[in-house]
């Protein structure tokens, strides 16, 4: 009965929304958002944290932004630079950005093209220890054209520059407060930090560190009946289960963020009838990483885990193969993510043009092929179940992932199955800030893969997974001489592969990009160096009584906060 | 007395510096790193040069002197200066910096301290005022229902985590009966009767789920001292010179007994400055504990390694005035 008047609710929402769009800024009062992890800074070239990077993105607004489904629209510029209309130069090694007219920082003063130009400075700054230096990647210089135009130039060919200045990780700041800030003394600022000045739809009021934000809405903003609420809190802390409660059942927030939590939690807490659950997908894949290297305690330091020793028995493909096969991706699905999850058997899944539809097999479970591939390799069932090949080798794995209710879950599923096929798996969890903190002192992160396979998720920002791609290749695995720093997470190398990313990296028209993508995304997925599981999609919830949220896992969650307003 | 507080006001100098470096080299050793927060699409050069800004470049030696230089100079003139409003006292130079929020620490740890007061503070006294009168009752009719309920109370304080009891409450009277919020709102500012009605209602479950295991504790300590007093032959004495059953137990017994109870509730005063971790964290309340464990989980070892300390100092305070407050209250005991 009570879901029934839900969606009654939200179907009266729904025919109310027209009117209430016609509305003045500020027309409806208070929001209230709650993250469960609350925002540290309001800078979000000093932090990558999600947190951080979409609570700032409400202030501060980049020149284009990805919109829903993944395209990019002109934010703060007049359009979308490109080779048609001259934006982009022919030699595709410079990108004019035209901003649009009459913009006003919130203190009333008029952004130029010297703040793009700065920002670009900011981040670029050796010693800033700028997040999100990546993004300025090949920027040899940013020129200011005129007062509405900036040319970013690169220093080689790129055929996709939307990396400065696009979508929340590099939003433009104000030239006039940070100016003092550069370099050594970006930490210092914490008045800038906290209280950014910025074009967005709204303003900082107060600034609670790791505890809450007040805003209230720009006067300054672009569109003068913008926004629709005058005056937003922004909740952080807690964890995700209250935060879900807090809107779906007692109403007293307007909108959670990331409600990681397992599909009939979040059903049962839809039921209170104060709002619903919303998820959209984006790039992230929950994945298993085969090491390539064998990760034996036995070999010294400088080998172990190192292309100096190949793995004994991954180096035989079958094996590899046999792994993947005996999981059944859709119950891992079904127990882990529900609603937020779905098979995938792609490492790029999304957008729709470069995900590949040439691995669909693995979308069933397939024991008796995984045994007779075993079988075929040599590995003949032991006396206790487990495979034994010619050598007397048991064919036991250590599988390490990071501490977290649902990797567990997926964990003592997987060793079932596994064990199923003949295979034993030796299980691990490590909590995730060593797992994932990159302490080259430290055995347990993944970097370091002492272990034969582990499991985590990633994705790539924005739409285009050339740099994501690229960490596939030879030479930028971890090691001791990098210091166990490198994105090269299996170890994996082939030259075919290497060639045909340097092609990537030439070409510009999409449809070959596109292409392209799928035969790279092919390459690991058919040499099972990469077995993806599932594609994780994102869980927030809004109060039935807000309108407007258009949940974008491209860009912010809150990327068009300006029109979220009240339906009722 | 007064050469008795001094000479271990100084022994107290090396055993903080001692505790100071303990801190500073468990976080050292300890695994983690403040960018294991960042997302995977942050390349690892990227990280370095972070990691390097935030002056984790040098060595720990280096390191460990400049925070206990910034811990010991730097901070305290910062402190003193806000609080008597003249800007000149406030050493110039840099200040502790937390990884997190790129801001003072000790900025935040103000920012912060009302809340953990207010919330933590109050449910110790609300413990003592609790546990006080219950315990002289209990051992003055030991085995009585009121003993045995207050067995019942102290055992069910003991025994259930903070972490079961604070969801369990929120699922009663803020899910069920709505009468309570699940969210802390920390903006609140109390300037009318309305918001103050606010502010009783959000702090009602967190003072309560603390205030039950605070005056658990104290309540088995005031009826085990009290117990032992009733057996004593002043007690005899005193109801055979014919003293009211009144004066015995509230003049002669409790007076004697309250010696190591107040040496109890003394050391327990630190714990309200540390804050209630868990609870905070549960019920979104930003206090100190709250701001502790997020910088453990973040890494944030200049926040932690601050926090730790003024901890560390408050204990070692306390410590010694729990020992001052028993030669005050027992006149038996003299350290000179």
């Amino acid at each position: 009965m009570k879901t029934k008047f839900a969606l009654f609710g939200a179907a009266t929402a729904l025919a109310l929304m027209p009117m209430t769009a016609a509305a003045e800024r500020g027309e409806s009062g208070h929001l209230n958002i709650i993250y469960w992890q609350a925002p540290s800074i309001l800078n979000p070239y000093l932090s990558g944290g999600t947190k951080d990077v979409e609570s700032s993105n409400i202030v501060l607004e980049p020149l284009a932004r990805y919109n829903e489904v993944g395209e990019m629209v002109p934010w703060l510029a007049e359009s979308i630079p490109t080779v048609e209309n001259g934006g982009v130069s022919e030699d595709l090694t410079a990108i004019t950005w035209v901003l649009q007219e009459g913009l006003l920082w919130s203190d009333g003063t008029p952004v130029t093209a010297s703040d793009v130009a700065f920002t670009a400075q900011y981040c670029m700054d050796p010693e800033g220890g700028c997040a999100q230096l990546r993004v300025f990647n090949g920027v040899e210089s940013v020129e200011v054209v005129d007062d509405r135009t900036v040319t970013v130039h690169f220093d080689a060919p790129t055929p996709v520059p939307y990396g400065p200045f696009v979508s929340m990780v590099s939003p433009i700041i104000q030239a006039a407060q940070f100016a003092e800030c550069t370099g050594a003394r970006a930490p210092e600022c914490t008045e800038a930090n906290f209280y950014p000045i910025g074009t967005g739809p709204f303003t900082v009021v107060d600034f609670r560190p790791n505890d809450v934000i007040q805003f209230e809405a720009n006067e300054n903003y672009r569109d003068p009946m913008l926004p629709h609420f005058q005056t937003l809190t922004f909740k952080g802390g807690g964890d995700a289960a209250s935060a879900g409660r807090a809107v779906m059942e007692t109403g007293e927030m307007d909108y959670a963020w990331n409600l990681q939590l397992a599909p009939d939690v979040i059903a049962e807490m839809a039921q209170g009838g104060a709002g619903v659950p919303i998820s959209a997908f984006g790039t992230l894949v929950e994945r298993i990483e085969i090491n390539m290297t064998d990760p034996s305690p036995d070999l010294p330091p400088e080998t172990r885990s190192t292309r100096a020793a190949p793995h004994p028995f991954f180096s035989d493909i079958r094996v590899r193969q046999a792994l993947s096969m005996a999981i059944d991706r859709e119950l891992l699905v079904e127990i882990g993510y529900g609603a937020a999850g779905q098979v995938t058997c792609n490492l790029v899944p999304a957008p729709l043009a470069f995900a590949s539809d040439a691995n669909e097999s693995c979308r069933m479970q397939d024991l008796d092929g995984a045994r007779a591939l075993l079988d075929a390799a040599g590995w003949t069932v032991g006396g206790d179940g487990i495979r034994v090949n010619a050598d007397g080798r048991r064919l036991t794995i250590d599988y390490q992932t990071s501490t977290n209710a649902v990797r567990q879950d997926f964990q003592a599923l997987i060793q079932q199955w596994w064990r199923e096929i003949g295979v034993e798996a030796n299980l691990r969890n490590i909590n995730a800030s060593v797992f994932f903190g990159g302490d080259p002192g430290s055995p347990d992160t993944f970097q370091k893969f002492y272990a034969d396979v582990e499991m985590y998720a990633n994705l790539f920002p924005g739409t285009d997974p050339q740099q994501y791609l690229g960490a596939y290749r030879c030479g930028l695995e971890p090691n001791p001489d990098s210091q166990w720093q490198g994105e090269n997470i299996n170890r994996f190398c082939d030259p075919a592969y290497d060639a045909l990313y340097a092609e990537l990296t030439q070409t510009a028209s999409l449809s070959e990009r596109a292409r392209i993508a799928r035969e790279l995304n092919d390459i690991l997925i058919q040499n099972y160096i990469v077995v993806p599981l599932v594609h994780r999609g994102r869980v927030d919830a809004r109060a039935n009584s807000l309108g407007g949220v258009l949940l974008n896992t491209w860009d912010s969650g809150l990327w068009n906060i300006a029109d979220w307003h009240r339906t009722m | 007395m007064f050469t008795y507080t001094l000479r271990r006001l100084l022994l107290a100098i090396p055993t903080l510096l001692f505790i100071a470096l303990a801190i500073f080299l468990l976080l050292e050793l300890s695994p983690g790193d403040p960018m294991a927060d960042m997302p995977l699409t942050i390349p690892p050069e990227v990280r370095e040069q972070m990691r390097i800004a935030l002056g984790l470049g040098e060595a720990w030696y280096v390191r460990f002197y400049k925070w206990l230089y910034m811990f010991s100079v730097v901070e305290p003139s910062h402190v003193l200066a806000n609080m008597t409003g003249i800007e000149s006292l406030a050493v110039e130079g840099q200040r502790i910096i937390s990884f997190q929020t790129r801001s003072p620490v000790a900025d935040i740890i103000a920012q912060r301290l009302p809340q953990t007061l207010w919330v933590v503070g109050l449910s110790y006294i609300f413990g003592i005022l609790i546990a006080v009168p219950l315990g002289v009752y209990s051992a003055y009719r030991q085995y009585s229902w009121v003993d045995q309920l207050g067995a019942f109370v102290s055992m069910v304080g003991f025994s259930l985590p903070t972490f079961f009891t604070g969801p369990l409450l929120m699922l009663i009277f803020s899910i069920w009966l709505g009468w309570f919020p699940i969210i802390y709102d920390t903006t609140l500012v109390v300037d009318s009767f309305h918001n103050f009605g606010l502010q009783m209602r959000q702090m009602a479950m967190p003072v309560f789920v603390l205030t039950l295991y605070n005056a658990a504790q104290i309540n088995r300590f005031m009826r085990a001292a009290m117990l032992d007093n009733f057996t004593q032959d002043y007690v005899r004495t005193a109801r055979a010179k014919g003293m009211s059953e009144k004066v015995v137990v509230l003049v002669h017994v409790l007076r004697n007994s309250m010696i190591p109870v107040i040496t109890v509730i003394a050391l327990g005063i630190p714990t309200i400055f540390t804050g209630a971790i868990i609870t905070e964290q549960i019920f979104r309340v930003n206090g100190l504990g709250q701001l502790l464990i997020i910088a453990i989980y973040a890494s944030d070892f200049p926040m932690v390694l601050t926090l730790s300390m003024v901890f560390a100092i408050l204990i070692v305070g306390f410590n010694l005035i729990a020992d001052i407050l028993y030669a005050v209250m027992d006149p038996r005991i003299r350290y000179d």
